[in-house]
């Protein structure tokens, strides 16, 4: 069988599982677009007080 | 070359760019704005930067070239580039790594994994890993930039390359190193729109997908002999079963850059500067669909560009680009279109390529100071600085010699070599510390050494392609490879390190105590 003139299952269907996946990444972008916020600010605090540290980090030991 | 044209667009690219950045300064005036200013951000401004710090150069001119010889296969590339490196990166590692990093207080990957577990050797030992192989994938991200600019603006290679070396060494020294979000979208949303104008291009071009997919298979008689003997069946099927073609194709360019891309040292820090669980469920859409797009349409247009020399040239690309696969997406571009997407193009490549650039030079500058020199002598300060910048200096002068040494077909072989390397020392120990609470100290150190060990002899002495073009085989024992015969020679190391990492990882760990609760409780807590 030829998919869109390739001959091979295997280059074929790569070619369609390449789709599949991107589709599989946008619906569970959609399906949990407003999830994962429960501690949001807890998480941002976390976050700026590693950001403060990385930037510290930059400062003192790579001198920018 | 139309310098007026050139000008036209670098000041008009330069001028979006200064814009965006003063946007950005006047929105963050002091640290503290600095810092949250991802709490705003929109989730596309956020999605296109990350993109931007994934692709780099590499994946889309050394990728690309070598789908021009290995044909579609190379698309399971992309589905394991998003399956992966986005959907089970993000949803599945990433947000353990960043809530594990946090508690740690980890600030490199290799801290992150030497505080899971406790080991100084650990920081130390991955630190040396990344410093001395680093430069290999910096040298093919520089050597890619220089690619294109020689092929676009027809100057001489060693000119390009010594150009492209003096404008990163001016970005790194005037403090570039910082990537800035919104000029990386910028970047991000040139490259997006340019890789979708080239895949409606190269398929309006051609006649339409299924002509021209059918154009490319019926030239499967065209595949060069010397391809041909060793496996290669044509552009749009899979090379014979266990031939050496196939053996690349699928364990160095699918599986080695597929599955590394996991234990990538500057990805996995990415996840720790992730403001929130959301952000990152947010980022796998966009992710996805950018990815899909990047890699999906350099390797198919890498795969077609045959049928579009073969009409205009009356070659096969790889012939056309005088048997250097690098040169294949350039040369595409610059003869089949038009010339200011030609010069587009390359400037946002020039781009990608320095914020990678400057990340990698980054990881590395801190891989010596703070992961080797701070953790083995026990000192901070100043003297990390200079130690720190003389690692980067070390790096840049490095990257530019292997520029000039390393051979033609080398963009897309080295990169998958890096992945390879740090995915046998690194990915093991990188999921048992999210996943694995029983796993020992002593298990992940064995496992990380061994895989080190075997994956560093296979490159050297087994594994032909890196062992006959670095020559140290050949000096000490006067024989190319140590080992001979098939698959050996053509079995990517990440197939043999991987195992045996994680072969010794499981047995030490079984025979070994189990790490304190203690200090499980820290690292898991809130996960």
């Amino acid at each position: 069988m030829e998919v869109l003139g390739i001959p091979d299952p295997w280059v074929w269907g790569a070619y369609i599982a390449c789709i599949l996946v991107t589709l599989l990444c946008v619906i569970y972008g959609i399906l949990n677009w407003n999830k994962g916020d429960e501690d949001e600010e807890g998480q941002i605090k976390e976050e700026l007080e590693w950001e403060q540290k990385e930037l510290e980090m930059e400062e003192k030991e790579l001198g920018f | 070359m139309d310098i007026l044209l050139l000008s036209i667009i670098a000041s008009v690219y330069i001028i979006i760019l200064g814009y965006t950045g003063y946007v950005a300064w006047k929105q963050t005036k002091t640290a503290e704005d600095f810092m949250v200013a991802g709490r705003t951000t929109h989730p596309y401004i956020m999605a296109m930067s990350y993109g931007a710090t994934f692709i780099s150069t590499a994946a889309i001119v050394g990728f690309g070239g070598v789908a021009g010889v290995y044909g579609m296969g190379l698309l399971w590339l992309t589905v394991l580039n998003i399956l992966v490196g986005i959907f089970i990166a993000f949803v599945f590692f990433g947000k353990k790594t960043r809530k594990m990093g946090h508690n740690l207080k980890a600030l490199t990957f290799p801290e992150f994994l030497s505080r899971r577990y406790e080991s100084k050797f650990i920081q130390y030992f991955s630190g040396f890993v990344i410093f001395l192989g680093m430069p290999l994938y910096a040298s093919v991200v520089l050597i890619g930039m220089a690619r294109f600019v020689e092929t676009t603006l027809n100057v001489d290679y060693s000119l390009a390359l010594i150009g492209m070396a003096l404008i990163v060494a001016l970005y790194v020294i005037f403090g570039g190193i910082k990537g800035v979000m919104y000029t990386d979208a910028v970047q991000g949303t040139i490259m997006f729109f340019g890789m979708i104008f080239l895949l409606f291009g190269i398929y309006y071009i051609l006649g339409g997908v299924t002509e021209a997919n059918q154009a490319l298979t019926n030239m499967s008689n065209l595949v060069p002999q010397a391809a041909a003997a060793t496996g290669a069946t044509g552009w749009t099927s899979i090379p014979a079963f266990g031939s050496p073609f196939w053996w690349t194709l699928v364990s160095t360019l699918i599986l080695g850059v597929g599955i590394g891309v996991l234990s990538q040292p500057q990805l996995i820090v990415r996840f720790m500067t992730v403001k929130s669980n959301k952000e990152l469920n947010r980022a796998v859409l966009v992710g996805g669909i950018f990815i899909a797009l990047m890699t999906g349409t350099a390797f198919i247009v890498g795969a077609l560009s045959n049928v579009y020399f073969l009409q205009n040239t009356g070659q096969i690309a790889i012939t056309t680009a005088g048997g250097n696969a690098d040169k294949i997406i350039p040369l595409f571009i610059s003869t089949a279109m038009p010339l200011w997407f030609a010069y587009i193009f390359m400037i946002t490549l020039i781009s990608a390529a320095m914020s990678t650039l400057s990340s990698q030079f980054h990881v590395q500058g801190t891989a010596l100071g703070r992961d080797v020199y701070e953790t083995l002598t026990k000192r901070k300060g100043a003297s990390t600085v200079v130690i720190a910048r003389g690692g980067i200096v070390i790096a840049v002068l490095i990257a530019v010699v292997l520029g000039f040494l390393l051979p033609a077909n080398i963009i897309a072989v080295g990169t998958a070599l890096w992945f390879s390397l740090t995915a046998a020392a690194f990915l093991t120990m990188y999921v048992c510390a999210i996943f694995w609470k029983r796993s020992t100290t002593p298990g992940v150190i064995t496992g990380m050494i061994f895989g080190t060990i075997v994956s560093v002899f296979w490159l050297l002495f087994v594994y032909s392609k890196s062992a006959t073009a670095l020559g140290i085989s050949n000096f000490l024992f006067g024989k190319a490879t140590l080992i001979t015969g098939m698959p050996w020679n053509v079995m990517d190391p990440i197939v043999v390190g991987l195992p045996v990492a994680a072969i010794f990882t499981v047995l030490i760990t079984l025979l070994t105590r189990p790490p304190s609760k203690k200090h499980l409780e820290k690292c898991f807590e809130g996960l």
